[in-house]
């Protein structure tokens, strides 16, 4: 059944980037419809109350690069969105001693230089020099990539812009910034520290959501992306949403609305209609069919391009770059419902003012810890120890569990999408216990306290957001996939081969993460377009 | 003779992680007991804070003639006022400038409670000539904790073992915590929903022990003066001897406000005889006052651009500041003056209490806020906002 009303714009998908874009667009006084298959917005980024009080931040759960221009434009503020600080790492290790990272400088300082006195100087100078190359990096993620192949004059002059903006680096910065581009983030955290459990524990963050390991080439580079969050500073655009990430795709769509976007859940899109070369409307799940001058996929490049289009859509070039988008989920989540806080071995009094379980508590105790996780992945099988992130939501939003009990987030890497035998039930269960046993062996008694637990692999990340692969950042963010790459050379403006079709998800430049930069891209894009 | 701490000091001084302690009215409080009050301020918002603020003064005025007393003293209407209500209240000279704000509890018809931020004691007597009127200085035996969050009526309905959601915005009632008799207020300086427990100095640490274990599962979090600080701007709360100076203490007449000036005209009441500074008062109501207080949001993409011309990232205050800060039109003219300001890390916004001659203060205006880059002196420019930045229902609902 056809629909009447015509929109401006259709935005398939209601995850955060889908949001962001209707709400840009209809900010310009566009007609704007959201259509999100389930029955909440959100996508990868929603709260759900799987055990009855207990909150689950159910995929992603902190805020990492939400981009401040968002937040302003949007006025998310005023829609509920309310960061909260999550300001210390603390690692247990395998002796029973740690390593903190706590908000305070002279304490973080203090906790380094009981390790190695040299690296708590180095931490400071590696600080000052990934300042510069984060600043350096950081109005990328606010550009559209340009096309170095290309001559158009707004390509050259954002090339030569960004050039400019390199070589003013000066020669030591560049050539750290080429190292970061190039090394392991392993080999790279070699040239400053000696403290084993630092570089591992650093190193985590270069490895989440890729298929691949610390010592992996080309993993450097994501180490830039906590101190662009530094630059942040006291504007703070990083830390743990009050009420999980699902409130930050609530109060976007808040602001959606109010600026009179349309949202509809339980509206699954099967279909892109295409006439003439050009989008003209989508068919629902349910055949009723929508017409819109524009329509805006936020899915993954696999979804917005073999499933919603046919193949003889799209030029052959381009479809085979796109069925060679990896995607290779390697993550998977556990989340917890606990009757009390865990006990860890390393600080039994949770540290000074039991500050320990406010914040992240990394298992990532040695680099060959992390790097054995990845070779069980690399062979096929989940880690049997795996490299865990974990927080405890309900210690920085009490509302996230009934008073006094708590809902631990466990993020765990790896688990490949492409198990040996495939993913069973059996199977997740066997993940699950791998993980509770590996916390346990750093935190006796904790499975004792275990009321609940939700154990998501990268099938079920698959089968609930329709990340394809189960890949948390709608495909995996390698170098090769990244900036005028992503998804695909020539492809990376958010303009797609069938004209009126755009795609705006975090599977374009920047992604990754709960930024919402692809999304805002997108809209300047088909705005500056003539929508 | 060192200064004195509050009686709640036996708890709260070994919470404090710095040694970070500002002077109140003599006092010694806390200005942050984690060495950053940022985890304090997000309490306010998202649990519940717990505040010492016994160095308040507070005054017992009893009798007969008590509520003619303070009616003559305050701008509001005492005289209608109920049993269980509380008034926020500033008061006058005869000359209708102010001389400081506080909160009038009418514990019963011939029982109020005022709090002061100055000593006051001397002005009521001087005002009390003839009444029959008694007045005591409770400063010293009343102790005071103010418990502010969206949490804060649940902790203290568990402390308190009642239903407190009858209790409305600025009543009271009298209570008992762990058979401790108190009298509870809701009322606060946040902004917030919010409470504040007044006690007997005697047993002001168990009364903090009760709150903090009915809280501890709720996540309420002992807060100081640097988180309060900003909570207070957001609700757009002006502070003596930062946003205003008491006449009292003014050397010159353009150090004085008056209500009017201050955004206080709701209240300076319009249906009572005689009270000091009415004449004036009135008067200055039917010319329109020169001055309004008021707010300005400073415009991030004019603040970035300042920061970029010397090569930087934008820089914040990370904490909350009183100093005076010039305000411009766009012409370049100089049409008033910031006296507190700060970046809400709520509501992502750097905001101003300001004062700006009447002609400049409509909602919308734009301004300019003088602000120093690398040693130089800028103008950023500002909207004004009316106040309060931040107002959620939860505060009276």
């Amino acid at each position: 059944m056809a629909s009447a009303k015509r929109y401006d714009a259709i935005i398939i998908g209601g995850g955060h980037n889908g949001l962001v874009t209707a709400a840009y667009l209809a900010r310009a006084g566009k007609q704007v419809l959201v259509l999100e298959r389930r029955p909440r917005v959100g996508g990868a980024a929603v709260t759900e109350e799987i055990f009855p009080g207990f909150k689950f931040t159910m995929f992603s759960y902190v805020v990492s690069l939400l981009r401040p221009e968002i937040i302003r434009d949007l006025d998310l503020p005023r829609h509920g969105l309310h960061i909260l600080p999550l300001e210390s790492t603390v690692t247990p290790m395998e002796n029973g001693d740690y390593l903190a990272a706590w908000a305070d400088h002279d304490e973080t300082r203090r906790e380094l230089y009981r390790h190695s006195p040299r690296d708590a100087e180095a931490y400071d100078e590696y600080g000052h020099l990934m300042h510069f190359m984060a600043r350096a990096v950081k109005p990328i993620l606010s550009m559209v990539p340009p096309d170095p192949t290309s001559f158009a004059p707004g390509d050259l002059l954002a090339l030569l812009k960004l050039g400019k903006h390199f070589r003013g680096l000066g020669a030591e910065r560049l050539h750290a910034l080429v190292k970061l581009m190039t090394m392991s983030s392993a080999d790279f955290l070699d040239e400053w520290f000696e403290t084993d459990v630092l570089k591992a524990t650093k190193s985590a963050s270069g490895i989440i959501g890729t298929f691949l390991g610390p010592r992996s080439p080309g993993t450097a580079y994501v180490l830039l992306h906590h101190y662009m969050g530094e630059l942040d500073g006291v504007f703070r655009a990083w830390g743990f949403a009050k009420g999980g990430t699902g409130a930050v795709s609530e109060a976007i769509a808040s602001a959606a609305r109010a600026f009179g976007a349309e949202v509809r859940c339980n509206a699954g899109v099967v279909k892109v209609l295409v006439k003439g070369g050009k989008a003209s409307g989508v068919v629902l799940e349910n055949g009723d069919e929508l017409a819109a001058a524009t329509v805006v996929s936020s899915l993954d490049p696999r979804r917005s391009f073999l499933q919603l289009l046919e193949s003889n859509q799209l030029p052959d070039e381009f479809v085979a770059d796109i069925k060679r988008f990896k995607f290779r989920g390697s993550s998977g989540k556990v989340n917890i419902a606990l009757d009390s806080l865990p006990t860890f071995t390393c600080m039994p009094d949770g540290g000074p003012g039991g500050r320990l379980h406010r914040g992240a508590v990394s298992i990532s105790p040695s680099l060959d810890y992390v790097e054995r996780a990845y070779d069980d992945a690399k062979y096929g099988e989940f880690s049997r120890r795996p490299y865990m992130d974990i927080v405890f939501p309900s210690m920085i939003d009490p509302g996230m569990a009934p008073p006094g009990k708590h809902v631990m987030s466990i993020f765990v890497q790896y688990a490949p999408y492409n198990l040996n035998g495939g993913w069973t039930d059996a199977k997740r269960e066997a993940f699950g216990d791998a993980v509770v046993n590996t916390v346990e062996g750093f935190a006796p008694g904790f499975k004792s306290k275990i009321l609940h637990r939700q154990v998501i692999t990268p099938l079920d990340i698959e089968r609930i957001t329709g990340l394809t692969e189960g890949n948390i950042f709608a495909g995996e963010l390698a170098l090769q996939q990244l900036f005028f790459l992503r998804p695909a050379p020539g492809w990376a403006k958010f303009a797609t081969p069938v004209r009126g079709y755009y795609q705006a998800g975090s599977g374009t430049h920047p992604g990754g993460g709960i930024m919402g930069a692809s999304g805002r891209l997108a809209a300047m894009r088909i705005l500056k377009d003539g929508l | 003779m060192s200064l004195r701490t509050t009686p709640f000091h036996p708890r709260t001084g070994p919470l404090s992680e710095g040694q970070a302690w500002r002077r109140w009215a003599g006092y010694v409080v806390a200005s942050s007991y984690e060495l950053s009050h940022e985890r304090e301020y997000h309490a306010i918002r998202n649990s519940a804070a717990l505040f010492d603020v016994s160095p308040l003064y507070k005054y017992l005025v009893t009798g007969r003639d008590a509520r003619r007393l303070l009616d003559h003293v305050v701008t509001r209407n005492i005289g209608k006022a109920k049993v269980g209500q509380v008034l926020y209240t500033p008061w006058c000279d005869a000359a209708g400038k102010q001389i400081d704000d506080g909160t009038i509890s009418v514990l019963d018809e011939q029982t109020f409670r005022m709090t002061a931020a100055d000593p006051t004691l001397r002005w009521l007597h001087l005002n009390a000539s003839g009444l029959d009127v008694s007045i005591t200085d409770v400063s010293e035996k009343t102790a005071a904790l103010s418990l502010q969050g969206p949490s804060a009526r649940a902790i203290l309905q568990i402390a308190a073992e009642r239903d407190l959601s009858a209790l409305k915005y600025f009543r009271l009632t009298p209570a008992h915590i762990r058979g401790i008799p108190v009298t509870i207020s809701r009322t606060g300086y946040t902004g917030d929903l919010g409470y504040e427990i007044w006690v007997d100095s005697a047993q002001a640490v168990a009364l903090w022990d009760a709150l903090i274990d009915s809280g501890t599962p709720y996540g309420i979090t002992p807060a100081g003066m640097l988180a309060l600080d900003v909570a207070r701007i957001e609700a757009g709360l002006l502070l003596i001897e930062v946003d205003y100076f008491s006449s009292r203490h003014a050397l010159i007449e353009m150090q004085k406000s008056s209500p009017l000036e201050l955004g206080l005209g709701w209240t300076v009441a319009t249906d009572k005889d005689r009270y000091n500074g009415k004449d004036a008062l009135d008067a200055e109501r039917r010319r329109g006052p020169s001055w309004q207080f008021t707010g300005i949001t400073v415009d991030w993409d004019s603040l970035e651009q300042l920061y970029a011309d010397v090569g930087l990232p934008p820089r914040l205050p990370s904490q909350a500041w009183r100093t005076s800060v010039p305000i411009y039109d766009p012409g370049g003219r100089q049409v008033g003056y910031a006296t507190s300001g700060g970046w809400s890390p709520l509501l992502k916004q750097y905001m101003a209490l300001v004062h700006l001659e009447s002609s400049s203060a409509r909602p919308g205006t734009q301004v300019r806020m003088e602000i120093t880059v690398e040693h130089r002196r800028k103008q950023a420019t500002a909207h004004v906002t009316p106040l309060p930045f931040f107002n959620p229902e939860r505060k009276r609902a």
